[in-house]
């Protein structure tokens, strides 16, 4: 068989075109199967039937696949490219997600931290204050209780007693400062000791003949008192003032074996 | 993968192997179509249908009986003139016979479109109109020999030699 006449006959472009019978189909079939050559010739002639005819396509779908696909029921969710392309964009997000919410968490401690610390601060400086103020109140009040002695001192009205120490309390004495316009002696004992627990001083007014004491009362907070001087009230028409030291509560008259000091109020 | 296996395994119903072949001859089957419907969407629907009749046919095709390409350009052709039939499609269009492929490469959103279609449409432009005449009939038509020989006026012989001959000029334009 003349293989170069065969394939110069024309044949060989119908069969790709389809045009020809069952029959030459198959012996064309054979053909190939025999003759590489006549193969080959298939091959280019469809290779530009392809091309020429591709050339009239216009504006091809690039969907067109997907849709056959999804027609097709295809698994075309298979696509592992979405799942890379996805993972890391959810990893980057939850782990700036992750650390912004830490960051949050430790500047919301810091802040609580720091509220606490001013709150306890303030209440520091608080008590700070109300310290001083009361300090500040106290030394007013011994201001004023200082001008007030100072003020009585001063006074021409006043009659100063002095006290002495008696018998074993030779060396004790103490000073009444005797206001009679306002009814009122100040008592000046820093030269006494303290009284042992459970006795007291008290004091006495005295009219000498007959001798007639009168208590003027206890010296209860003789230990808190800072500057030993006590305002007492004094009615009588006194003649000497005494100081015994008396169970606490006092007594009804002095006993005299604890006279700690005496003395007389001299006529001026 | 040789094109005989590429082939066997479509018929085995592997998607992968469906997807090359469509990436193969979708763009051929797809001018066929727009050359006989001359309308973009329903020229992509009938190109979509005619894959999916292939996948749900596949095992009707045999290498003995012809090529693959010449297989499912026989189904294209087929489904691209039934759909002109249609009544709905009679109404829109007219006088479609009166187009050849050649009026497609003369358009210039065809040479945009396409950077093969730019070298070739060159090409065929440099073609005989006789060749053009032949070439639409029995490639792009579906046309027989004797069909072929009726329309153009001339003896049957001629159209097979003459055909032989536009296609051996084509190849030397677009093959290297």
């Amino acid at each position: 068989m003349d293989i170069k006449a065969y394939i110069e006959s024309g044949i060989l472009e119908l069969y790709v075109a389809g045009t020809l019978s069952k029959k030459e189909n198959k012996e064309v079939y054979n053909l190939m199967q025999q003759h590489p050559e006549i193969l080959q010739e298939v091959l280019e002639i469809e290779s530009a039937i392809i091309k020429l005819t591709a050339s009239a396509s216009q504006l091809k779908n690039n969907d067109s696949l997907q849709n056959i696909k999804q027609a097709l029921g295809f698994n075309i969710n298979d696509g592992s490219k979405v799942i890379s392309i996805t993972k890391p964009k959810y990893n980057w997000l939850t782990y700036s997600g992750w650390a912004a919410s830490i960051i949050l968490a430790l500047g919301l401690l810091w802040t609580i931290n720091q509220n606490n610390q001013l709150r306890s601060d303030i209440q520091i400086s608080e008590t700070q204050q109300s310290l001083l103020e009361t300090q500040i109140a106290n030394s007013k009040n011994s201001l004023i209780e200082a001008k007030n002695l100072i003020s009585v001192l001063r006074d021409n009205n006043i009659t100063q007693v002095p006290l002495a120490g008696q018998g074993h309390f030779a060396d004790t004495y103490a000073k009444v400062y005797w206001d009679k316009n306002s009814q009122r002696i100040f008592l000046d004992v820093l030269g006494l000791p303290e009284p042992p627990e459970g006795k007291v001083y008290q004091v006495w007014s005295l009219k000498l003949s007959p001798l007639t004491p009168t208590s003027l009362g206890t010296i209860d907070n003789f230990i808190t008192d800072e500057n030993k001087i006590f305002e007492i009230e004094n009615v009588n028409e006194s003649e000497a003032f005494g100081i015994t030291l008396e169970p606490a509560g006092g007594s009804e008259s002095p006993t005299m074996e604890q006279l700690y000091t005496l003395g007389v109020v001299t006529s001026s | 993968m040789d094109l005989d296996q590429l082939i066997l395994k479509f018929q085995q119903k592997d998607e992968r192997a469906f997807e090359s072949l469509y990436n193969m001859y979708s763009d051929s089957m797809h001018g066929v179509i727009y050359n006989i419907v001359r309308d973009h969407n329903i020229a992509e629907e009938v190109m979509q249908d005619v894959f999916i009749k292939a996948w749900h046919k596949a095992d009707t095709y045999s290498s003995k009986k012809g090529r693959f390409f010449t297989w499912i350009l026989n189904i294209s052709r087929n489904a691209a003139i039934d759909k002109t039939r249609s009544k709905n499609f009679k109404k829109s269009k007219q006088n479609l016979d009166a187009n050849f492929f050649v009026d497609i490469l003369e358009t210039s959103d065809s040479l945009d479109n396409k950077t093969d279609a730019i070298g070739v449409s060159k090409f065929v432009n440099k073609l005989a109109k006789k060749c053009i005449e032949v070439i639409e009939l029995l490639y792009f038509k579906g046309y027989t020999q004797t069909e072929a020989s009726e329309t153009l006026d001339m003896p049957v012989g001629t159209i097979k030699t003459r055909n032989r001959n536009c296609i051996k000029e084509l190849r030397s334009m677009v093959l290297n």
